[in-house]
This record gives structure tokens, C-alpha cells and sequence, in this order.
């Protein structure tokens, strides 16, 4: 039962860490209806950008608020540069842009700051709590504790800019209705800058957990492929969603592995993430908190 | 009159011009840099491919070439990718004035994809600690080579590693090994030999697959910690390898138990990891490090000439950097015993090197001229056999540099030859080949 126990909670615990990256695609969807192909990559730009500052010798706070306004001008170029001439283009026409984009971000980065990998700290240890571990026999990570802090604290201050500011008001309006948030004078190209700052900044925060689990390196492009799963069942236009659907994924994941790996040779927690969200798409095709799409005929 | 003369003179000093461009091309050896400089896999890619350049640099610098012969090559990006790989290769195969002279796919997977191209061309499939591990066999592989030590080697001399440690052999019976393997063709090559030697020393074997690329791994070591195993052998790749090391410290399992393959030893794979790394062990057939002669006349002869082809000098020294000397060396020593069967000073063709790779016998007293005692083991190959060298040192990361540990231990040839034979001989048959007639042992 221990064991049972530590794995369930690890693997909530791992879920947060994928919401963290599903974050990004929720804020940027949500806005302007755009599937971001590149928030892998902007993770990726955004932890190497940070953690090639710290190696320069800058001060924590200052390369952070530093690498931030590389993520908010990247947000600000990418509107006007890749969307702006795009707008009223069929979706898949963005989706394609954002594909191009992917592929852009990672070149720039290593071409900006080199392919070597690099290691990450923050002053927290990715090490068993002894005294959980001593009074329960259960192996909780300090840092994955943290992380689920960060991922909570992150859901809380985009729930707050979403409902109680004038721009996360204005989002709102730009997300139920293009046409009527054009038509009492929101600016779209506005908007979206703004949304593609904020999930530059969500990136970067995405970055420094994941970077500090694994490196830095050019392997965070793929948290990507774990937040798609988490999408897909979440809703691709829910924040919390994005939290519901990283624990249920996380959970789910590790528990096959561990429970059902064993019987078909292992490995199976990657592709397992997937059955579960297909299932989902079967009985719920919006997701979980995703909008029931009514059209009339 | 004058204009017939002064157009001979002319066709004269073109053709002087041709035969002179002509002779400069017959001095040239040309060996293509097929690797990868960005992609996940970029830090081997680029440091390999940078220690093989400036070691053709610093021959061409410091000798003049083999006999006179300089060496000459082109990158091609292959990002670690078959397609791209086999594109690569279409290439730069008839590239003049021989065509390649061999060609380091540096992927296993490319490796494969070239196995009977680089046959029918007669270019040689060079894959050093890497690739089809059954191609030792050189009777039915004869333009492949898996030279210095194969994965089945390496894993033979993994457990020899772990039974010294435990105090004998007959120690290992009811020990536990789980072997961590990247789920792929490459992670799940060393399986039939672990296996092997688990029914044969009685201790036993966990094998736990973790999915490309091998950035979550808490499950596999949940199961770990559940096994409680004595030792665990990491078959790793770019980041599954710190994410592995990372995952460890997470469950309080010792570094100092966990060995990794020559794929999850460089620099690269546990400084990622910070102090979580400390302790950690891994297999080699090179050695980290700047003190020896080869680089160090690298250094003098390349990049005091500001034509070293690392931006990053600190990578000098490090793993991969090595590793890519030590691919320069082979190919340096396969042109050179070529030459001196088919002609001193001239550009050796796929075939020819073909010979001197199946010749190659860098013994210890040739280390010794090339700068390079301790780095690389002494290589002696033949028809027979197209491994070599067959032996692995063992180096320990201190939380800031590998120090070794060990001497070169030997792998259990008499478990692993026979079965490359037997593996090699069912591809034979498949393939409809009939094996050449090489004398054993030479």
C-alpha cells in the first residue's frame, strides 16, 4: 500500500510538472484560437537564456528579469511578425505557422548560446523529505513539492489577471467572440501580443522547473509532447484543465508503468498518456473543461 | 603562325594546369565529417566530430599529411537522423580524388542503414563503440567495423567491473543488477549478454525500459527502489542520462553503484545532473583530459594557429572531444598501413583502406609515437576479427572532472565471440552470403 501511495503521489506530482508546459498552449489557444507548436521550443529558449546569464556570472534576479524580456519580446515579434499578417487565415494556416516557429526558436537558441547542456540549481534539493521518508517509508522530493507550489501559485495569479484586470477582461471577451470584442473597440493584435508575453513568461517559469529536473538542454523541447495528452483531456481552452488533466495524466501514467509495464515489457508510460486522453476524446471531445461547441444548423 | 603557337601554349598550361590541379587532389585523403551539430544529440555529434578534425588538422599541420598525403573533408549535418544519414553518405561518396575514404555514421541506426551500401561501394563502414556488434565478425562484415570494443565487450566488462567490486565472481550469485536501457534498438543490445552472464554467475537481472527521450523516468525508479538491486547499469542517451542520475539521488540510491555505458559517461551527461552526479561511474574506451603528447601537439599545431574547430576551448579534453582523436587516430593509422601496402604517398581508395583497416595494429610502442599511451587502448584487428581492442576502463565523476579508476579490463571474449559468430552467421544466411575464409586469430 506504501508503495502504491508513493507512486500515486509521485506521479500527481510528476502532472504537475507537464501542466506547467500545458499552461502555455491553454493561455495562447484560449486568446487567439492558435495551437502554439512552438511552446516547447519557447521553454526551451527561455531556460537556456536564463541559465547562460547565470553562468556569465549576473546576479539570479536580474538574469530572470532579463530572460523575461527576451520571452515578452519574442511574444511581441512573434504577433506582429507570424500572426499579424495572418490574421483570417484558416487556423491550420497558424498551426502551420507555429510549426515554423518551433524551428526558428530552437535554431536561434543554439546558435545564440551554443548546444552544450547545462545544469540548473535553485537552492532546492531534487531530494527525498528524510523524515517522510524515515516515519513513512515514503520517498516524497522536496523539489517536487516546490514545483506543485510554483505550478499553484502560477493557476492562481493567471486566474486573478484573467478575472479581475481590465486586460484579462479584455482576453476574455477576445476568447468567446472575436468579432464583438473588435466591435466595442478591443484591440486584437494588442491582446495577442499580450498573451504571447504571458505564456513567454509561463514558458520561462516551465523551463527553470523542468531545467532543474533534467538539465538544460535541447531534450526540453519535448515537455511539449507530455503537455499534448494533458490538452487533449484537460480541454485545450481550461486552466485548470490544464492542472486537472497534468494530475490525472501523471497519475495514470506512472501507475501503468509500474502496475502494468511489468506484464508487456515496459516502456509504456509515453504512449499510455495517450490512450488515456483518447479514451476521454471518445466520451468528452471537448475535454474535461474544454467548451461544448453547439453549432446550429 | 603566332596565334597557332600562343593557343598551343595555352592548351599546354591548361593541361599543365589540370594534371597540376590533378596531382594536387591525388595528394589529398579524403574522409567525410558526416555528424551532427544540433538536435538533441549535439553535444556528442559536434564534440566527436571536433576531435577527428583537428586531429587530421594537426596531421596536416605537424607531418604534412600521412606521407605527404593531406587529409581533406566536408561536415554533413546528418542530425542523428537515418534519412539524413544515408543522404550524407550518397554524398560524399564519390567525392575525389578517391571517393570517401570510410565513413563514422556515428549513429547506430545509420550504421545499419549503411551496412550494405558501404559493401557493394567498397567504403568502409567505420563504427567505434557503436553499431552492429556481430560485425566483429569481418568473414561475413567485411567493409564494417565496430572497432575497439562492441557493446556486448563492454558489457562483459561492466560485470567483471561489479564482481571485482563485490570480491570475486562466485560473490555475484543472488546479487541483484537492473540494467535502465533507452527503449531502442541500441538500449536493448546488450540483453542477450547480460542475460547470459546472469545465468552463469546466478545473480539477478531487472531489465527496466524508460521511453524516448528519457525525460521522466520516476516510474523505473519507483520499481528500483522497490527492487533494492546491488547494482544498476544505465544504457542511456542525451537526457535520459542525467535525468537518470537525478532520478537516483531522488531515491537515495548510491551513485557510486550505478555505471553507465560510454553513452552516459561524457561531461555532458552528468553536469547537467550538479551534485547528484558525484560519485557516478562509467565505462570508457577513451579517457578525459589534456596531458597527454596528442593533444597537446593539437593545441600547438591547431589552435595556436587560431584554426581549432571548438569555439568552446574548455571543451578541449572532455569525453566526446577524445573519443572524436581517437576516431582521427584509426583513420590516420588505416591510411597509413594502407599506404605502406599499396604505395607510400598516395591517395588510398575505400578498398585499400579497407585492407589497412583490417591490418591496423597500433601496439603499445605506437601509442607511445602518437602521444597517446593511456588514452586508447592498443588495437590490433585482422580478416577475422573487426573489434580489435575488446577492453574498457572504468572513471568515476569527482562533481567536477572523471578520474579513472581502473586499468583497462578485458571482456569475456570467450562469451561474447562466439555469440557474434552465431549471430553473423544467421545474418549470412539470410542475406545469402558466403563468409570469406579468414585464418582465426589472423
Amino acid at each position: 500500500m506504501t508503495f502504491f501511495i508513493e507512486v500515486l503521489v509521485g506521479g500527481l506530482l510528476a502532472g504537475v510538472m507537464y501542466s506547467l508546459v500545458a499552461l502555455g498552449f491553454v493561455l495562447i489557444y484560449k486568446a487567439s484560437g492558435v495551437f502554439n507548436f512552438a511552446q516547447g521550443a519557447m521553454v526551451f529558449l527561455a531556460a537556456l537564456t536564463f541559465v547562460s546569464l547565470l553562468e556569465m556570472n549576473w546576479n539570479f534576479w536580474l538574469a530572470l528579469l532579463v530572460t523575461l524580456v527576451v520571452m515578452v519580446g519574442v511574444g511581441v515579434l512573434t504577433e506582429r511578425i507570424v500572426l499579424r499578417p495572418l490574421v483570417n487565415q484558416p487556423p491550420i494556416t497558424l498551426f502551420m505557422a507555429t510549426i515554423g516557429l518551433t524551428f526558428v526558436l530552437e535554431g536561434l537558441s543554439q546558435m545564440v548560446w551554443g548546444s552544450q547542456p547545462h545544469g540548473l540549481e535553485l537552492g532546492i534539493a531534487d531530494v527525498p523529505m528524510e523524515w517522510l521518508s524515515q516515519k513513512w517509508n515514503i520517498n516524497i522530493s522536496k523539489f517536487d513539492l516546490f514545483a506543485a507550489a510554483v505550478s499553484g501559485l502560477l493557476v492562481a495569479a493567471l486566474a486573478l489577471f484573467f478575472q479581475k484586470t481590465r486586460i484579462g477582461r479584455a482576453l476574455r471577451a477576445v476568447a468567446d467572440d472575436h468579432q464583438a470584442a473588435l466591435a466595442v473597440g478591443i484591440s486584437l493584435q494588442h491582446i495577442w501580443a499580450i498573451v504571447w508575453a504571458v505564456a513567454g513568461f509561463v514558458a520561462l517559469v516551465a523551463g527553470m522547473m523542468w531545467g532543474v529536473r533534467n538539465g538544460v538542454q535541447y531534450a526540453l523541447t519535448f515537455t511539449a509532447l507530455k503537455a499534448l495528452p494533458v490538452l487533449i483531456l484537460g480541454g485545450f481552452e481550461s486552466v485548470p484543465g490544464a492542472i486537472i488533466g497534468g494530475l490525472i495524466i501523471g497519475a495514470s501514467e506512472k501507475l501503468a508503468e509500474v502496475y502494468l509495464g511489468p506484464y508487456v515489457g515496459g516502456g509504456i508510460e509515453s504512449w499510455f498518456a495517450y490512450v488515456i486522453a483518447l479514451l476521454f476524446l471518445l466520451v468528452r471531445p471537448q475535454g474535461l473543461f474544454g467548451e461544448k461547441i453547439i453549432d446550429r444548423v | 603562325m603566332k596565334r597557332t603557337t600562343l593557343a598551343l601554349a595555352c592548351i599546354a598550361l591548361a593541361a599543365a594546369g589540370y594534371t597540376g590541379t590533378a596531382a594536387a587532389q591525388a595528394k589529398e585523403q579524403f574522409v567525410p565529417a558526416n555528424f551532427y551539430w544540433v538536435g538533441p544529440y549535439a553535444p556528442g555529434g559536434s564534440g566527436i566530430a571536433g576531435g577527428m578534425i583537428d586531429y587530421f588538422k594537426m596531421i596536416n599541420n605537424k607531418d604534412g599529411g600521412i606521407n605527404g598525403v593531406k587529409f581533406t573533408w566536408e561536415k554533413c549535418e546528418t542530425e542523428y537522423n537515418n534519412g539524413k544519414g544515408v543522404e550524407c553518405y550518397e554524398r560524399s561518396k564519390k567525392h575525389p580524388p578517391t571517393g570517401a575514404t570510410l565513413i563514422h555514421p556515428l549513429s547506430t541506426g545509420i550504421t545499419y542503414s549503411l551496412i550494405e551500401k558501404g559493401t557493394a561501394d567498397k567504403i568502409p563502414i567505420v563504427s567505434i563503440g557503436y553499431g552492429r556488434t556481430s560485425a566483429a565478425d569481418g568473414r561475413v562484415f567485411p567493409y564494417v567495423f565496430p572497432l575497439i570494443t562492441t557493446y556486448w565487450s563492454q558489457a562483459t566488462a561492466m560485470i567483471k567491473f561489479i564482481a571485482s567490486k563485490e570480491g570475486g565472481t562466485a560473490k555475484l550469485k543472488g546479487k541483484k543488477i537492473v540494467l535502465v536501457y533507452h527503449d531502442s534498438a541500441y538500449g536493448k543490445e546488450p540483453h542477450a549478454v547480460l542475460k547470459k552472464e546472469a545465468e552463469r554467475y546466478g545473480f539477478e537481472l531487472t531489465l527496466l525500459a524508460v521511453p524516448h527521450p528519457g525525460n521522466e523516468q520516476q516510474s523505473q525508479w519507483l520499481q528500483i527502489r522497490q527492487i533494492k538491486p546491488n547494482w544498476v547499469i544505465l544504457w542511456g542517451w542525451g537526457v535520459m542520462n542525467p535525468t537518470a542520475i537525478k532520478a537516483a539521488a531522488k531515491i537515495g540510491f548510491p551513485r557510486d553503484h550505478m555505471i553507465g555505458v560510454w553513452w552516459s559517461g561524457a561531461e555532458e551527461d552528468v553536469i547537467p545532473a550538479g551534485s547528484a552526479a558525484k560519485g557516478y561511474i562509467a565505462a570508457g574506451f577513451n579517457v578525459s583530459g589534456q596531458n597527454f603528447p596528442v593533444i597537446q601537439d593539437i593545441k600547438k599545431y591547431v589552435y595556436a594557429k587560431n584554426e581549432g574547430e571548438m569555439e568552446d576551448k574548455s571543451r578541449i579534453g572532455s569525453i566526446y572531444y577524445n573519443r572524436g582523436v581517437v576516431f582521427g587516430i584509426v583513420t590516420a593509422e588505416a591510411v597509413r598501413k594502407a599506404q605502406e601496402h599499396f604505395g607510400k604517398g598516395k591517395s588510398m581508395t575505400g578498398e585499400q583502406v579497407q585492407w589497412g583497416l583490417e591490418h591496423l595494429n597500433i601496439s603499445a610502442a605506437e601509442l607511445k609515437k602518437l602521444g597517446a599511451t593511456g588514452f586508447m587502448q592498443p588495437l590490433k584487428t585482422s580478416c577475422y576479427d573487426h573489434e580489435g581492442g575488446g577492453q574498457v576502463k572504468f572513471q568515476q565523476w569527482d562533481g567536477t572532472k572523471w578520474k579513472v579508476i581502473t586499468d583497462w579490463i578485458t571482456a569475456d571474449k570467450a562469451l561474447v565471440r562466439p555469440m557474434i559468430e552465431e549471430d553473423a552467421a544467421k545474418y549470412a544466411k539470410e542475406k545469402g552470403i558466403t563468409p570469406r575464409d579468414c585464418p582465426k586469430g589472423g
